[in-house]
């Protein structure tokens, strides 16, 4: 992944609400904190945020309500601007671009599904899903045509004519999934796009969404205030929180390693084994230690359990998918988190 | 700690609050009882006093506005060119007159009534159907087509054009916060400027007929449609609007594609709104001599042919309820979606049914003449009769015992002092009354407003009749909510009767107002009685809705809970549900207090002493800054009672955390 071009590059963002934010950020003491920000009378709704999102990359961003998370995604996008900082979507500076330009790159390169849908009431399905065709002035036929492939995508057919009130809001949000893809967007934003949903359908929203992102392969920033959402998805995982990043890591790595209280909390109650890959707990320098048959390296320690109990060796090789053994891993350690280490 | 400064200073606000006002009193009362000893100026302001206002507003007008700037030849311009065609577009399809297109008949009236029944049909089944053909149908039946068409013609193109004119003012103020100050002032002042304000004006500006009428129609009903879009439209969701940026709208794009769409149900409430001002309106510039259906009922009115009043008075109302029930279940209709595969002519079945039906009844209309215009010999009007019906029981002796008791009753005990009293109070306490009851009632600003607007009244020279239409307004408004709040509490004691009198209450507010006179002069006939108690039948509808409403509204934990602490019936109305309902109930009064300034000035036309009489007389003639000042007197004093009601309304609700 760390080959993979940086699509999406943020550094040192700052999104301050109030009166007159660009000239406060400048006169701001250096490491002024959210409290000692808002009782100067201002919100930080993104406070100081470096990363990086590489093509292909599914990052998640997760935090509570009020963390600033969706104020993050919408710098990306420019539906914001930031007060400070710089933010790059293929290396061009998002901020400096002309009115003109950015409606251009919206038509061209991005694609956004929103919480509570966004949909055009007036319009029918098709209608809808073809409205960002519509904008950048396709014709009528070929946006049709392109409309009702995605449609079917993401298995919507027969129902081309509805209006947005006579659906589901799981269809609801099948449609805003497909206006999202109709124009082939290299970068696909998704603000909390199943929180509306029971949890039923939101599961089966979520299987839908792993589904199409295998067939597709965009670069995806994904918005959740669900951890469990955020595990299940996630390549890499950003944990907010008062609009600053707490952490951002693998699943993995934040499972196994939480570097702040705060994410630490998070991780208490969930089963690590389901989380962590034997990838994770490989060390490629104790390859010699271990001998036998291989474990992949893409499977979970849950799935390993069995094995892992009746294996006697202390060193288990670990395989990618190529068969290459790239590291070995400590039965000892994956015990402990089968088991939870006390 | 916080809440110890908190409540320290909620008490000091509110010593200061009680204070003030009392003293106000005290001092108003004190000049009331020692007027004899007061300097004369402290009494009524002498005329010396009174800047001649009238004469620079006249100077304003002719010199600068029209020998200067040449206005009035663009406003001509504008009247008889596109205007005059609009209007005379309309006068010949519907009254057949000789005007672009030249068709020699107007359309029969049968072809209408069958598109207003597929219409009707189409909007909300056969009820509206019903309603839409009935009214059409009993129009011509009753021989008054061509005057109902007369009035129809000019709202068929005051209503667009009020609805375009406030469709772009709405979607200025929402994009640009300084027009939306900018305006919303003026709107204050429009929606309170009596009608014949609006009248002189276009009357001197867009020359006397239709076009005056339709312009001072228009610009009527303009306000609630500016105040509607930027409503919707600053209703529109943020994720919608975010939707539509990133699918890459331009700014042009996204008003007319996403904003407008969206806003779709306030803009239709507004254009609702715009119908039933236009009507109200067009029924009024019967003032300035238009022709239609309220010219005949003024006509008809002033020569008391109650008979005929009374046909021409059901024919406006169910237009009115015709045009509010359609309109309004055009804002309910959602589109909804056709089966795959539907072909066109189901999909637009009411569509072609409509012209299906039109040109069946336009063919026919050629053949059977009874289709295409009822004469004056067929029509079914039983005017006459009805006429001497009504006359007959309004001599049966006890009828004219009653009324004649009432009106004295009304008149000697409590019009006649009640507006002596009011002429007796020296200028100076008036003001300090009118400062310290929107003082206790609203707070500082609207006092301050108080003071301000009645000191402008004060020196417009028109003091007298200004007490003397404030007196009508105080006195119908007061004997309506005897009438109106008791209504309104028995009628919300059950679940169906509250839905039976609002939805009485809700048709009779889309009544244009003049027809309010109808009923108070068939029962008393051309008397000062009739002006006032014409008010309180117009003011009694919304006292009574708001308080149902307000009752209804009260949340059910409260009335249960006081059914649980062992309440009783009256104690409950009075300890629970009222305060509750009392902020709902004050927006009800303080729209009876604007219904009862319009009245008042309609009813001028019977015949009154106050303002009202002397506007009506400046429509003769070119006067048009005393017009202004007039109007603006009126316009002060119910700006007055609306800053400091409202402002009361707002502060109790939020005090109640409603």
């Amino acid at each position: 992944m760390e080959t993979s071009p940086i699509v999406i590059s943020c550094q040192r963002a700052w999104k301050l609400f109030g009166a007159n934010p660009v000239q406060y950020l400048k006169q701001m003491p250096e490491g002024h904190g959210y409290e000692d920000i808002r009782a100067d009378g201002y919100i930080a709704g993104v406070k100081d945020v470096s990363l990086n999102v590489s093509k292909g990359e599914m990052l998640v961003i997760m935090g509570l309500s009020g963390s600033g998370k969706s104020t993050l995604v919408r710098c990306f996008s420019r539906l914001h601007d930031i007060t400070g900082g710089t933010i790059e979507v293929d290396g061009q500076d998002i901020m400096a671009l002309s009115e003109r330009d950015l409606i251009e790159l919206r038509r061209s390169k991005m694609g956004m599904v929103f919480q509570s849908f966004g949909l055009l009431p007036h319009r029918t399905v098709l209608e809808n899903v073809a409205f960002p065709l519509e904008m950048r002035g396709q014709d009528r036929h070929m946006r049709r045509e392109r409309a009702l492939e995605m449609i079917r995508l993401v298995g919507l057919e027969g129902r081309e004519n509805y209006f947005p009130r006579e659906l589901s809001g799981g269809q609801q949000q099948r449609v805003g999934i497909a206006r999202s893809l109709a124009i082939e967007p290299d970068i696909w934003f998704l603000d909390e796009p199943f929180s509306a949903l029971d949890p039923l359908i939101r599961r089966e929203m979520q299987d839908e969404f792993l589904r199409l992102q295998e067939l597709l392969g965009k670069t995806i920033v994904f918005i959740t205030h669900d951890f469990d959402e955020a595990l299940r998805l996630a390549d890499r995982i950003a944990i907010m929180k008062d609009g600053a990043i707490e952490q951002c890591d693998t699943p993995d790595r934040i499972v196994l390693n939480p570097q702040t209280k705060y994410v630490k909390k998070f991780t208490e109650d969930i089963d690590k084994a389901r989380v962590v890959h034997a990838g994770a707990l490989a060390d490629p320098e104790k390859t010699s230690e271990a001998s036998g048959d291989p474990v992949q390296s893409d499977s979970t320690i849950l799935k390993l359990s069995r094995q892992l109990v009746h294996d006697e060796r202390a060193m288990i090789p670990v395989a990618n998918s190529d068969g290459a053994i790239i590291g070995a891993m400590d039965r000892q350690k994956a015990l402990e988190v089968l088991l939870g280490a006390e | 700690m916080a809440y110890v400064t908190l409540n320290s200073h909620y008490s000091k606000t509110a010593l200061t609050r009680m204070g003030m006002p009392r003293w106000l009193l005290i001092a108003a009362v004190a000049i009331c009882a020692t007027q004899s000893f007061l300097p004369n100026f402290m009494i009524r302001l002498p005329e010396s006093w009174i800047p001649p206002s009238a004469q620079i507003l006249d100077y304003f007008f002719n010199e600068i506005v029209i020998n200067t700037l040449h206005f009035n030849e663009l406003t001509r311009w504008f009247a008889e060119g596109p205007l005059d065609f609009m209007l005379g577009f309309t006068a010949n399809l519907l009254e057949g007159k000789h005007r672009w297109p030249f068709l020699d008949d107007p359309l029969p009236w049968s072809a209408i009534a069958a598109v207003a029944t597929v219409l009707g049909y189409y909007l909300g089944g056969w009820r509206m159907a019903l309603l839409g053909g009935g009214t059409f149908v009993w129009t011509a039946l009753m021989g008054q087509w061509k005057i109902t068409m007369q009035t129809l013609s000019v709202l068929a193109v005051a209503a667009p054009l009020g609805f375009l004119i406030g469709l772009v003012a709405g979607i200025v103020a929402w994009k640009w916060k300084w027009f939306d100050n900018a305006i919303k002032p003026v709107l204050a002042v429009m929606q309170t400027l009596p009608f014949y304000t609006y009248l002189l004006p276009a009357v001197i500006f867009f020359k006397v007929g239709p076009t005056a009428g339709a312009i001072a129609t228009t610009i009527y009903a303009t306000p609630p449609m500016i105040l509607m879009t930027t409503v919707g439209l600053k209703k529109v969701s943020p994720e919608i609007v975010e939707a539509g940026k990133m699918s890459g709208c331009t700014r042009w794009q996204m008003l007319t594609r996403v904003f407008i769409p969206s806003a779709r149900s306030e803009i239709l409430v507004g254009v609702n709104q715009v119908i039933m001002l236009c009507l109200a309106m067009v029924v009024l510039t019967a003032f300035i001599g238009m022709p239609g259906l309220g010219g005949k009922l003024l006509a008809m009115m002033n020569s008391f042919k109650l008979g005929r009043s009374l046909e021409i008075g059901i024919t406006i109302v169910l237009i009115a309820i015709m045009l509010d029930q359609m309109s309004k279940a055009w804002v309910v209709k959602l589109p909804a979606h056709f089966e795959k595969g539907t072909p066109w002519h189901i999909r637009n079945k009411y569509l072609l049914f409509a012209i299906g039906a039109f040109i069946l009844f336009l063919v026919s209309a050629q053949f059977i003449d009874i289709l295409n215009e009822v004469g004056r010999r067929q029509s079914l009007s039983i005017g006459r009769e009805i006429d001497g019906a009504i006359k007959g029981f309004l001599n049966i002796d006890i009828v004219k015992s009653i009324t004649g008791f009432l009106r004295y009753v009304l008149n000697v005990w409590i019009l006649v002092p009640f507006r002596d009293f009011l002429l007796w109070i020296p200028v100076s306490a008036f003001l300090l009354l009118v400062v310290a009851f929107a003082w206790s009632v609203g707070g500082r600003r609207p006092a301050a407003y108080a003071a301000v607007f009645f000191t402008l009244v004060a020196f417009s020279g028109w003091w007298d009749r200004s007490i003397i239409t404030l007196y009508s307004v105080l006195a119908a408004v007061f004997i309506s909510m005897l009438v109106g709040i008791p209504l309104g509490i028995y009628a919300s004691r059950s679940e169906k009767w509250a839905k039976r009198t609002l939805l009485v209450c809700d048709t009779a507010q889309t009544f244009p107002s003049f027809i309010y006179l109808l009923p108070a002069i068939m029962l008393f006939g051309i008397t000062d009685t009739t002006v006032v108690l014409s008010i309180v039948i117009f003011t009694t509808v919304p006292l009574a809705r708001y308080t149902i409403e307000g009752l209804r509204n009260v949340p059910s934990e409260l009335t249960e809970a006081a059914d649980m602490s062992g309440a009783t019936r009256w104690q409950k109305l009075v300890k629970v549900q009222l305060p509750v309902a009392l902020p709902t109930m004050a927006v009800g009064f303080n729209q009876a207090i604007m219904f009862a300034f319009f009245m008042v000035i309609i009813a001028a036309f019977i015949g009154t002493q106050d303002l009202g009489q002397e506007l009506q007389r400046t429509l003769a003639g070119t006067d048009l800054g005393k017009n202004f000042v007039l109007g603006i007197n009126v316009s002060l004093m119910a700006l007055t009672f609306d800053l400091a009601i409202i402002s009361w309304a707002n502060k109790r609700k939020e005090a109640l955390g409603l």
